[in-house]
């Protein structure tokens, strides 16, 4: 039996170290050996979104990158998105504006609108629009998605 | 905008409380399908067909089986034989004959993903190199895939001795279609004689997948005196175990079923397809297996909903009243008779009040996967049609598509061709919301049309159990058995608090499993805020006359001399003021000393679901060099009865919308020559992303449903129906060709265009 790749990497801040096979992905090792299974796997191919997460503070499909590919890095997960009791602004307006109906996709709308707001805290719905065309949602029509990213990144700006 | 046409009268029901769930949601905590783990658990994988058509000669498993980490082995020898009859599972007929050679292939593959056979190993790696150890000897058929291709006399043969049903006398030679159905009102041909102008006209949709973001996954594990247990994403856990329990010969009591969150479903995880192969792979190896699909299997393997084949004419009188409506249908059923095809029949002229018509529907197989329930299963197409007709119609008389409609529209005491008369509903409303609606008035630009049309789903009720815990400090635990998709707990909560006059926050709602509460049928047919929220109001108040004679107890007087008032129980009639009110809190208390837990029980078959009609209105821009279209504005008007959480009622219009917007723009199974599907992912198969679509504007119409206490009409499925419709009126306003096809892609627009002289 071949043997598996040790790595060690940081998850949420926490530092873990997992064990895994050449061909696996970062997303199953996150959902398998981690048991972190708010990434979704809705496609494999990277074409959905579901397991959106940033790596090193990049926006990156987890089932596109390797587990191996973490050793050293930093992985930041829906679950690390909340602090305490207290729930990301993101978190709150998708509750407040109900953009959630099935909930699959959630995760990795909120991480890659995440990013967003980091990168530019005041977007255009179109910018909104366009940066989380990577995130498929078969049961909103987006509407309130967008809607609560909008009001997210105004609450964040203190507008 | 997001606009409601009346405000409701109730405390609770008509406001916009977070979803009991939604912490849960957005934090990554909820548990899905293929989220759950069990030790010990093996990876179970299915072997599936190549061709689309061919006889299996033999399949050999002993190089699978002889490799280390392989626990079980199974193939159609596993499965016993069904015999051939319809028999009811929950609401529907199923014909077990069908169902187990769809979960696994017996006699013939039919289609290119059918299973074959499965495996349970110890890893991914093991169970993939078994499935590559599998010998399959296939006898390869000619196959069929197109629905009038499949209907020819001299078409391969998908089930060589199927003979039509619904035709008198039976045909004496089998054929591809496995049942006729006829609606008839009055008399068509009187009506085209009456009529002023007539307008005939074919149309060709494309089988489209629900799309769910969610693959199936399931773990099934099976314990060694025979008992089992069953995690999956599922519409309807009790009919999961039905299914699973006849496959495999078990008695129902031994299989405990829970549902997992479930990442959509559209009305394709009603059925079952790794349920059955998970459990017999774990009675063989007594090892708990997890199957989840990929993504490619989803598309190839799970149910899409029919491409079909649709014929339109209707009879109308200068003045805009509609003579005659008739239509044929031909449907793809997949594999195995039961498309939509009845539905489809019902729905097509459903929107109007109608002295004569008639529908004619085929049911009919073809070499693709066996369609599934999607949103309103038959509806969009047929309406689609009938739609688009009664759009050129206003066109050639100069008329405003919206006045057509309501010279036409359907209203209390319209007759439906397929039977019933019509309760009060809304057409007539949202018409008229239509018609006064900012978008309908609002400005167009260049190379941009609008375009409208109606839609109907006719809702369903049926078998519901709700159970209601009233807990020692007086908060109350809910239990449904429906699963919930799209903030179902919310709404039951808010219907059980606003009957129990206690805050929402204190009813705390679960979906319960199989075991612990009675029947439930899928959350489907639009009917799971219906249904299971009439369950709620009769065991609440269950729980208030229970808690009413536990007053009664204590105040040692008859239970009649109690009344229930605005969430206080009081002392009536001659007591009256005798002693001081209690609330539901004080009696929960005091449950032990007056007779145990008070537990309120709704176990009902639902009746009075009442139909939803919506309107959507269309704005596209059609770009001239391209040929693609791209919807600049929408607008979904649809009646709700009453919307218990009014922002879900807007998301399942705009949700219904999104999907309908697809069906008509970009989605399509594509087939090779050899039946084998060239799009299985969500790169070739296009579904909307955030970037295609505008906000997509609600307006909710109240016609209260009179058979539900608060109102309710189902409202899932009808957003689905008007879309294509819609936006192919709009289409012709924009480029100034009329399309006859699904989808309205880039080059089939352009090649319109071209040949119209318009691009």
């Amino acid at each position: 039996m071949k043997h598996k790749h040790h790595v060690t990497t940081t998850v949420n801040g926490d530092e873990v170290e997992y064990l895994c096979e050449t061909d696996q992905t970062l997303l199953d090792c996150l959902r398998d050996e981690l048991d972190l299974t708010g990434a979704k796997e809705g496609c494999a191919s990277g074409d959905c979104g579901a397991c959106s997460v940033l790596l090193d503070g990049r926006l990156v499909c987890a089932c596109l990158v390797l587990g191996v590919e973490a050793n050293g890095k930093k992985v930041e997960t829906i679950e690390g998105m909340a602090q305490g009791e207290k729930l990301h602004p993101l978190q709150r307006k998708f509750l407040e504006h109900a953009a959630l109906q099935c909930g699959i996709c959630t995760p990795g709308v909120l991480v890659a609108a995440k990013s967003l707001l980091e990168k530019n805290p005041n977007p255009t719905e179109t910018e909104v629009r366009y940066w989380l065309a990577g995130n498929l949602c078969r049961c909103t029509g987006y509407d309130k998605i967008i809607r609560a990213v909008m009001d997210a990144a105004a609450e964040m700006r203190g507008a | 905008m997001q606009e409601r046409v009346k405000s409701p009268k109730f405390d609770i029901v008509g406001t916009r409380p977070v979803r009991p769930d939604g912490a849960d949601k957005v934090t990554g905590r909820a548990k899905y399908g293929a989220d759950h783990k069990v030790a010990g658990q093996l990876v179970g994988k299915v072997l599936r067909s190549p061709h689309a058509h061919a006889r299996i000669r033999s399949i050999d498993v002993s190089a699978a089986a002889a490799l280390p980490g392989v626990k079980a082995i199974v193939t159609r020898e596993d499965f016993k034989d069904q015999p051939s009859e319809f028999v009811p599972a929950g609401e529907m007929l199923i014909n077990y004959r069908d169902v187990v050679r769809n979960v696994m292939a017996r006699e013939k593959v039919l289609f290119e993903g059918h299973p074959v056979a499965a495996v349970a190993a110890i890893s991914d790696t093991v169970a993939r190199t078994a499935l590559k150890l599998i010998k399959v000897e296939y006898e390869v058929l000619p196959h069929v895939i197109d629905v009038v291709e499949a209907m020819k006399p001299d078409a391969p043969l998908v089930e060589e001795t199927m003979i039509t049903a619904g035709i008198v006398p039976p045909p004496t030679k089998p054929s591809n279609v496995a049942k006729r159905v006829e609606f008839t009102l009055g008399d068509v041909e009187k009506g085209f004689k009456d009529a002023e102008l007539v307008v005939e006209r074919e149309f060709t949709t494309q089988p489209v997948h629900q799309g769910y973001i969610e693959p199936h996954a399931c773990v099934g594990s099976v314990s060694e005196d025979g008992t089992a247990e069953l995690w999956t994403t599922t519409q309807g856990h009790w009919v999961a175990r039905a299914h699973c329990a006849r496959l495999l010969g078990w008695d129902i009591n031994k299989l405990r079923v829970t549902s997992s969150e479930i990442g959509g479903g559209f009305g394709g995880k009603t059925v079952v397809y790794l349920e059955p192969i998970a459990l017999a792979l774990s009675a063989k190896s007594r090892r708990p297996v997890k199957m989840v699909m990929s993504r490619e299997e989803v598309f190839k393997a799970s149910g899409p909903t029919s491409g079909a084949h649709v014929w339109v004419k209707m009879g109308v009188k200068k003045d805009g009243t509609i003579t005659a409506g008739e239509a044929v249908l031909k449907y793809q059923a997949g594999c195995f008779q039961g498309s939509p095809v009845q539905p489809g029949c019902m729905c097509a002229f459903a929107p109007y009040d109608l002295a004569n018509v008639k529908v004619v529907g085929y049911d009919v197989l073809s070499n693709r996967p066996k369609v599934a329930a999607y949103r309103a299963p038959g509806g969009p197409i047929s309406e689609y049609a009938v739609e688009s007709v009664v759009d050129e119609i206003a066109e050639k008389l100069g008329m405003c598509p919206i006045e057509l409609r309501l010279k036409n529209a359907a209203k209390e005491g319209t007759k439906a061709a397929y039977g019933p008369k019509f309760g009060p509903v809304g057409m007539v409303e949202c018409l008229e919301a239509a018609k006064g609606s900012p978008h309908w008035n609002g400005p167009l630009g260049k190379n941009q049309g609008r375009g409208i049309a109606a839609g109907f789903w006719f809702n369903i009720g049926g078998e519901t159990t709700v159970n209601l815990q009233l807990n020692e400090d007086g908060t109350l635990t809910l239990m449904a058995g429906t699963p919930d998709i799209g903030g179902l707990r919310a709404s039951l909560a808010m219907m059980a608090a606003e009957e129990l006059k206690i805050p929402y926050e204190k009813v705390r709602p679960i979906i319960g499993d199989t075991a612990t509460l009675g029947y439930n049928f899928v959350t489907g047919g639009s009917r799971s805020t219906f249904s299971s929220g009439l369950a709620t109001v009769e065991a609440a108040r269950s729980i208030i006359k229970q808690a009413c004679g536990r007053a009664a107890k204590l105040w040692e007087i008859p239970e009649d001399a109690v009344t229930w008032d605005n969430g206080e129980i009081k002392p009536a009639g001659d007591n009256a003021g005798k002693f001081k009110p209690m609330k539901l809190a004080d009696i929960a208390k005091v449950a032990g000393k007056t007779g145990g837990a008070l537990v309120g029980v709704g176990a009902i078959s639902a009746q009075g679901a009442a139909p939803s009609f919506g309107v959507h209105i269309a704005d596209t821009e059609v770009d001239p060099g391209t040929g693609k279209v791209t919807v600049t504005r929408y607008t979904v008007i649809q009646d709700a009865g009453i919307a218990i959480h009014p922002a879900y009622v807007e998301g399942q219009f705009q949700g219904g919308a999104a999907q309908g917007i697809g069906w008509a723009l970009n989605e399509e199974y594509i087939y090779d020559d050899k039946g084998r599907l060239q799009n299985a992912g969500f790169l070739d198969y296009r579904i909307p992303v955030a970037s295609d679509l505008p906000m997509i504007e609600t307006i909710i119409v109240e016609v209260p449903n009179p058979r539900h206490p608060y109102g309710v009409r189902g409202i899932g499925e009808t957003a689905i129906v008007p879309p294509m419709a819609a936006l192919n009126a709009a289409v012709r306003r924009a480029s100034g060709v009329r399309m006859f096809e699904l989808p309205l892609s880039p080059p089939k627009v352009l090649k319109a265009m071209k040949e119209a002289g318009k691009a």
